[in-house]
């Protein structure tokens, strides 16, 4: 084994931390705690985020450390609590498989996204080459969970923890996306987050529940 | 290229573009008729006249030609190009000639209704003619597609512009429904066009080679999508119910001149950009041509609604053009130059003809129409006593679609048949004996074209009125009888004048390489296009023989007969006055073909019995081709998209599994 500087050792506990939370998102069923998740996943993105640049010395991933936590840590999560608060929504009632199952699938979706990543972290040449894996195991689990939730609030949760899962991928592989492009994704999050808002209010009032099984069944003439 | 205001490009490109903003002043102040009638349709009128001038002139100074520019509009890197040559020249003296009597005419036509208002239709209606006159510009396939679905497009919202009927919601979704598989198949013609290139200007296409396997491909994609555009028998059925749905002006406008832009779709693509294809492929048009020209006739011959009745004689002409065009591309494999040329001469003779005469007709109907408000062949009757002006100038219209000397209809069609008699030379074994049977093909075809004239002609104007609304119909406003006015005086001048007009015509076919005719010999008034030797026609000779005989026989007649004129009913077998009823109808008029082509119909009649007190007798005519190809085809699409819908959950869980799903898929795959 060779040496392995600690800083790069760091990095990988953090890397595995954030599939840790993926998976404790996979199976909470409290949508407050699942905000908190999301932000803690932010935080500790933004941590690996910061030591990869004191690393390399890439100031750009300075920036988007401090992009990354102004977003997903501080308002992303404030704008969900906020709406949690408003809504009323505080449990996602019985997930449509029940959490075991989910968990053994998402165990099977990160076999899988190991298997796919090895021949592209023998192509990278970065240093966080490894941790190309994990990201693609976060971005499917967030998929799972996103599928697996019923009330809409849930699965906006989901959306964003994919793109955490986007963002470390790329930053892992080519250490971070052009500033232009994490700018944009950045702004898109955020209107997205503002648009869903809207329509969470919207289906509310229109169903008097946000349970998504309720729009199924106005899905309109075949 | 420079851009300088004096070369013919930049000024029917300019004109192209005052047409736009013509439409789009209509766009001021949509609901104000007077605007949009008054002023917009007569201004574009006279840039059609413009258009056709310059385009005539740049035709006949062919060291000009071609002309290329480049602008820079659209995607990046890919700029639009233009190009000027003598076949687009010679189309757009057909757009702006014919679209200028057409235009005239709609300034009187379009009234405020329950449909489009004026100004947006007078949006629709320039843009159309813009377009029209891109497609010919357009020297890639980016701007031609563009410029064709712009086309296709604002033709629709014309079509529709009776938006309120469902009947006419439902022509317009055929046709566009039927457009755009054309366009698809149009696409995938340039796809295979560029011969591995992928450079997607004309020019890369004409220098590509392609096996002979691949340029078979091109030519059947480019046949299949502009015969879509054109009519050709099996694709056909947008037609019949398109025309009729549209208001006449617009109908004239599709019949006359986009049908040829489509013509010149397939000729642009046969003879210019298409190389290394066997001359025998040519007999596929020639087959195809002459079948829907007999399908298209014998139709028109059963019609009873008079837009439906020449919307089908549109296919017939259509299926000439084909032929024609098919003809030439034999003769041209087959190293028969000179008889190339006049084959294809002879199509681009017709298709000028048609765009007059069949524009012509169209709006004699539509006078018709507007001033009875009726379609229908069986309630209408005298009319020439009520509307002579219309009458008078349908009738020039009418004589000359059905190919009577001296008009413009019988000069293409002595062409083409002059072309079809040299068939016989053709160094293929059995081809050499079957087409020359073609010419007894469009014999036939021109005789029975000749039959349904005499049956519209008739029924519409002449005898009696069927109904007694009709004495209260009046004669057409002042720029309606100009726009009439303007195509017949084209058909006449086309009729007389072929001696001028076909070696212009030559020009053409030479420079695209097809073949040249011999040098002109002979006065202005004598038509030889094979030499002074061989067979002639001098229409002036003729037309002036005709005159002078009636002028005589009248003289004759004034200085013999010199009792008083009698007037009297006639005689009517003692059998009580005769009424408007007792008269021909369109159904039995159109009976003895329809008995001699039954097979061809799908027909339903329903006969009164015996003893039925009042007895009602009605047929419906419809199309075999429609049963038997489109509807299970439609089935087949409805039982595709049902099966499909087990797919739609309408879940939102199940949507993003298979989006998951795929994504795993795609990403196995990818590594």
């Amino acid at each position: 084994m060779g040496q392995t500087p600690f800083v790069m050792q760091l990095l990988d506990t953090l890397a595995a931390l954030l599939l840790l939370l993926s998976f404790a998102m996979l199976a909470q069923r409290r949508v407050a705690t699942l905000v908190e998740l999301f932000a803690l996943q932010g935080g500790v993105l933004c941590a690996a985020t910061l030591l990869l640049a004191w690393r390399t010395g890439e100031e750009n991933l300075l920036l988007s450390a401090a992009l990354t936590f102004g977003v997903k840590v501080l308002a992303l999560p404030w704008l969900l609590r906020r709406m949690i608060r408003r809504l009323g929504v505080y449990w996602d009632t019985d997930p449509l498989l029940n959490i075991p199952g989910t968990m053994l699938v998402g165990v099977l979706i990160v076999v899988f996204s190991f298997g796919l990543a090895q021949p592209i972290s023998a192509l990278a040449s970065t240093a966080t080459r490894s941790a190309i894996g994990i990201a693609v195991a976060v971005i499917l689990l967030a998929f799972l969970t996103m599928i697996t939730r019923r009330k809409a609030m849930s699965q906006v949760v989901g959306f964003l923890s994919m793109e955490n899962g986007l963002f470390f991928g790329a930053m892992s592989a080519t250490y971070g996306m052009p500033m232009v492009v994490e700018l944009g994704v950045a702004l898109d999050v955020l209107v997205a987050m503002l648009v869903l808002g809207v329509f969470f209010f919207q289906i509310r009032e229109q169903f008097d529940s946000l349970d998504l099984d309720r729009l199924e069944s106005h899905q309109g003439g075949r | 290229m420079t851009v300088a205001l004096g070369a013919p490009l930049d000024q029917i490109l300019a004109l192209l573009c005052a047409w736009v903003a013509i439409g789009a002043v209509g766009l001021v102040r949509p609901a104000s008729l007077k605007i949009a009638g008054r002023t917009l349709f007569p201004l574009g009128a006279v840039c059609g006249v413009a258009i056709a001038a310059i385009a005539a002139i740049a035709a006949t100074h062919l060291s000009q030609l071609p002309e290329r520019l480049e602008l820079p509009i659209g995607l990046p890197a890919l700029p639009m190009h233009l190009r000027l040559d003598a076949l687009s020249a010679t189309f757009l003296v057909l757009l702006g000639a014919a679209s200028a009597g057409i235009s005239l005419f709609g300034a009187g036509y379009f009234r405020v209704g329950q449909g489009t208002p004026p100004g947006l239709l007078c949006f629709e209606y320039h843009l159309f003619l813009a377009s029209m006159g891109f497609v010919l510009l357009a020297d890639d396939a980016y701007s031609f597609m563009v410029a064709w679905e712009t086309m296709a497009l604002s033709s629709y919202f014309l079509v529709t512009s009776q938006h309120r009927i469902g009947e006419i919601r439902r022509a317009g979704f055929l046709y566009l429904l039927i457009a755009h598989l054309g366009a698809l198949a149009i696409l995938l013609c340039f796809g295979v066009l560029q011969g591995g290139s992928w450079r997607f200007t004309f020019d890369a296409m004409r220098a590509a080679h392609l096996s002979a396997g691949w340029a078979a491909a091109a030519f059947l994609l480019a046949l299949a999508g502009f015969g879509t555009k054109a009519g050709l028998v099996p694709l056909h059925v947008w037609l019949p119910e398109a025309h009729p749905a549209a208001p006449s002006p617009v109908s004239a406008l599709m019949s006359g001149v986009m049908l040829k832009i489509a013509i010149y779709g397939m000729l642009r693509v046969a003879f210019d950009l298409l190389h290394g294809l066997p001359g025998w492929w040519g007999l596929v048009p020639v087959g195809l041509g002459l079948f829907s020209a007999l399908y298209g006739i014998v139709f028109a011959a059963a019609q009873t609604d008079m837009k439906r009745l020449l919307a089908y004689s549109s296919i017939e002409n259509v299926g000439i053009l084909f032929t024609g065009l098919g003809l030439a591309m034999v003769f041209r494999g087959a190293a028969m130059p000179t008889v190339a040329a006049l084959a294809l001469i002879a199509v681009l003779y017709h298709a000028l003809n048609h765009a007059f005469m069949k524009s012509l007709l169209f709006l004699g109907t539509g006078s018709v129409l507007h001033s009875t408000g009726e379609r229908n062949l069986g309630r209408l009757g005298g009319l020439i006593h009520r509307m002579p002006w219309v009458a008078w100038l349908t009738l020039v219209g009418a004589l000359a679609i059905a190919g009577l000397p001296p008009l413009n209809g019988f000069v293409s069609e002595w062409l083409l048949l002059q072309a079809f008699l040299h068939a016989n030379e053709v160094p293929y074994p059995f081809v050499d004996m079957l087409l020359p049977l073609g010419a007894g093909m469009v014999a036939l075809v021109g005789a029975l074209a000749g039959y349904v004239m005499v049956k519209f002609y008739g029924v519409v104007f002449l005898g009696q009125p069927r109904e007694p609304s009709l004495a209260r119909a009046h004669d057409a406003g002042r720029t309606e009888r100009a726009g009439l006015a303007w195509l017949a005086l084209g058909c006449v001048a086309l009729g007389l004048l072929p001696a001028t007009i076909v070696p212009a015509l030559g020009a053409v076919a030479s420079s695209l390489g097809v073949g040249a005719l011999p040098a002109r010999g002979g006065p202005w008034w004598m038509l030889a296009p094979l030499g002074p030797q061989s067979i002639s026609y001098a229409p002036p000779i003729f037309a002036g023989t005709v005159i002078a005989g009636v002028l005589l026989t009248v003289l004759v007649v004034r200085l013999a007969y010199r009792r008083p004129v009698r007037r009297a009913p006639p005689w009517a077998c003692g059998a009580g006055p005769l009424t408007g009823r007792t008269q021909d109808t369109a159904e039995g008029f159109g009976q003895p073909i329809r008995h001699f082509f039954t097979p061809w119909f799908a027909m339903r009649r329903h006969l009164p019995t015996p003893f039925d007190t009042a007895p009602r007798y009605s047929v419906e005519i419809g199309d075999r081709i429609w049963r038997a190809l489109y509807e299970p085809l439609a089935g087949w699409v409805d039982r595709g998209a049902a099966a499909c819908a087990v797919f739609q959950r309408g879940r939102i869980s199940t949507y993003l599994l298979y989006a998951l799903a795929t994504l795993c898929l795609l990403l196995a795959l990818v590594i």
